[in-house]
């Protein structure tokens, strides 16, 4: 059985206008030790999903349908305490901005104790030595001092370090990572990927990555979820998709990564831009961008289906000859 | 923080503070002029022009304004501001007689203000849909836009004269303290005439407190590192309570004291209403006499009291906020 089980999974905003849907038809697992990402650009509820997953989401906005099992519990279902007990403890999370993440009025030290005993009967001082046993973990510098130090005498670099310390701190079972890397310098970027990817092994944790930054998930993942307008539109293995991508969405953000352009010419990009969660065109969200796109995308839904461990959302998925269409914007840019 | 650090913020606050002393000594002493004669209110009406100017040649009237201005800064450093021309005593102890009546009061209007303003500024950003944070909301609106004497004069209608339950004017009894400090905190019948201008008092600034920190807890409450907090799986308490309350406290430190400084000003309407014999009401009287020397001595004193909270309130902040360093420490 899966670790994690997120069926039909639906996300509402209610506000003056009604009802906004950020998130319809979510499913997926997530198998023990495995490392899933999440693609898709800004606004696509990547982060909308993996915040639902501990029940996260931020005011007036609610879980409206589906279930999250995780070790047997609906945690759609669970009440504050039951759902606090697993957050940060068997979930825990890794957020973009290490510079926002830290509380800067609290020494490191206090922010991972706090953690410590939030979830267990735990004395000052053996919280105080898993503290430094995960900042060593993290390949801190002198971790001892680094205790008591506040978030600001620290670089952005070590402070993300420091969030994952914390997120390790109760060996979970799962890692959320929201963008980790993405607020950082470029240097640091692949450091701390590396250092994610190595603890994830070592701790037998599982990994949800969520990015939008192609070349990061397919190092690091084994499986990848694309997301486009709320909804899921293809999924698979990491490197099927890279290779065989289906759905025109995926064929293009693949297409536009800078390492499928040569040198001196344009990027290749998507023409038009995301629609707005409460102006979702009435058939496939992608098809005013689409170039396939034809009579039957502007009017229906497409539904997720499977083929050879691949879905596709798509109603010409397995026609698009999807290698071609790369090697054709290939072509056309060399 | 280390010592040095300490003495070197204490020495540049220390020269801000006497740069601030000396102008407003200079906009003090630059009105004098402009108050009337003052040989009205000495001599009378019944003496001839050319004493009243031989008069003024004695008491340097006549003399240059920065003459006149330098004396006045040489006599000032020493503690003497001049005589009052109403008391016939020196203006500065008139104004520090009145002063522990003054202190009392906007000390006793300070503490109502923190005691109702955190938590209800607690309550209202944690509870924005509940009907008592909507209720605070609406009255504290009322609050701000009711001048202070006319809440006076409505707390002295109802609850003096309706009802009776009160004393409508003056400090009833006080006990005499060492330094000539005499306080009605300690006997019950002062601590009952307290009551009533401390509400006044405290009315114009409370609302505002509280709608501050509502607001600085409610944007701390939607900051990232309290979205991690949760997502760390800590209670609600102690999210609430450390995690944001810390962080919402700190910048209400810094514009609040200058806040309760401001109290300062207020207590010449509240205390003009309640006949409450301090700082306040004797300025006014002192106005109303042209009583030049103790305007100047009101405008000194009270200027100083600014400068003090002012760098008290810059103390603690940079104690309670590990993001700043000292004010001045230069590194």
């Amino acid at each position: 059985m899966a670790l994690l089980e997120i069926e039909d999974l639906e996300v509402e905003f209610p506000n003056r206008h009604g009802t906004l849907t950020a998130l319809r038809g979510i499913n997926f697992t997530l198998d023990e030790s495995e490392r899933l990402g999440i693609v898709g650009e800004s606004g696509a509820g990547k982060s909308m999903a993996a915040f639902a997953i501990l029940n996260l989401i931020s005011e007036p906005g609610r879980i409206s349908k589906g279930r999250i099992v995780f070790e047997g519990r609906d945690l759609a279902k669970l009440d504050e305490e039951e759902i606090r007990a697993i957050r940060g403890d068997r979930i825990s999370m890794i957020f973009q901005d290490p510079m926002m993440t830290l509380n800067p009025v609290l020494t490191v030290g206090v922010q991972m104790i706090e953690t410590l005993k939030a979830h267990r009967d735990i004395s000052d001082e053996d919280a105080r030595k898993l503290a430094l046993a995960r900042l060593r973990e993290v390949q801190i510098p002198s971790p001892e001092a680094r205790l008591d130090a506040y978030p600001h005498e620290l670089s952005g670099g070590l402070r993300q370090r420091v969030v994952i310390a914390i997120a390790l701190l109760s060996d979970p079972a799962i890692i959320i990572a929201d963008e980790p890397t993405t607020a950082l310098d470029v240097t640091i970027q692949a450091e701390v990927l590396a250092l994610l990817l190595a603890l994830c092994r070592d701790h037998a944790t599982a990994l949800i990555l969520i990015t939008h930054d192609l070349a990061v998930v397919s190092q690091i993942t084994e499986r990848i979820i694309v997301m486009y307008a709320g909804s899921i539109v293809e999924a698979g293995a990491t490197r099927q998709i890279i290779d065989t991508p289906q759905h025109p969405y995926t064929i293009g953000l693949i297409a536009a990564l800078p390492e499928q352009n040569a040198p001196g010419q344009p990027l290749n990009q998507i023409r038009g831009s995301m629609p707005s969660l409460n102006n979702i065109p009435p058939g496939c969200a992608f098809a005013p961008r689409c170039d396939y796109a034809t009579d039957i995308c502007h009017r229906i839904v497409p539904n997720l289906t499977t083929a050879h461990g691949q879905s596709v959302a798509c109603h010409h998925a397995g026609q698009l000859q999807p290698q071609e269409s790369v090697r054709d914007t290939e072509r056309a840019v060399s | 923080m280390k010592a040095a650090d300490f003495i070197s913020f204490l020495l540049r606050r220390g020269v801000q503070a006497l740069v601030v002393m000396f102008v407003i000594s200079l906009i003090g002493f630059s009105i004098q002029g402009n108050l009337g004669d003052p040989l009205r209110e000495l001599v009378g009406q019944s003496v001839s022009e050319a004493e009243r100017n031989a008069l003024r040649d004695r008491m340097g009237l006549n003399d240059p304004f920065f003459v006149q201005y330098s004396r006045f800064l040489g006599n000032a450093v020493q503690g003497d501001l001049g005589n009052s021309y109403f008391f016939k005593r020196p203006a500065l102890d008139v104004i520090l007689d009145k002063f522990p009546a003054t202190f009392e009061l906007v000390l006793a209007a300070t503490l109502i203000i923190i005691g109702l303003s955190v938590p209800l500024g607690i309550y209202t950003a944690i509870n924005p849909h509940s009907w008592i944070t909507s209720i605070v909301m609406a009255v504290s609106i009322v609050g701000i836009s009711i001048p202070v004497f006319l809440t006076a004069i409505f707390a002295i209608y109802i609850f003096s004269v309706q009802l009776g339950w009160m004393p409508s004017f003056g400090r009833g009894d006080t006990v005499e303290l060492p330094w000539g400090w005499d306080s009605g905190f300690l006997t019950l019948d002062g601590l009952h005439h307290l009551i009533l201008p401390s509400i006044a008092l405290s009315s114009i600034m409370l609302p505002l407190f509280i709608r501050l920190i509502r607001g600085e807890m409610m944007e701390v409450l939607q900051s990232e590192y309290v979205r991690f907090a949760w997502a760390k799986g800590l209670s609600k308490r102690r999210i609430w309570y450390v995690h944001a309350l810390k962080n919402t406290l700190i910048p209400v430190i810094s514009l609040g004291g200058v806040k309760i400084g401001t109290l300062i000003a207020y207590t010449i309407l509240t205390e003009t209403v309640f006949q409450w014999p301090g700082m306040g009401f004797l300025f006014l009287e002192a106005v109303n006499r042209v009583d030049t020397p103790l305007i100047i001595a009101y405008i000194i004193v009270v200027g100083l009291i600014f400068v003090v909270t002012n760098t008290l309130v810059d103390l603690i902040y940079t104690l309670v906020n590990p993001t700043v360093k000292m004010v001045g420490s230069g590194s």
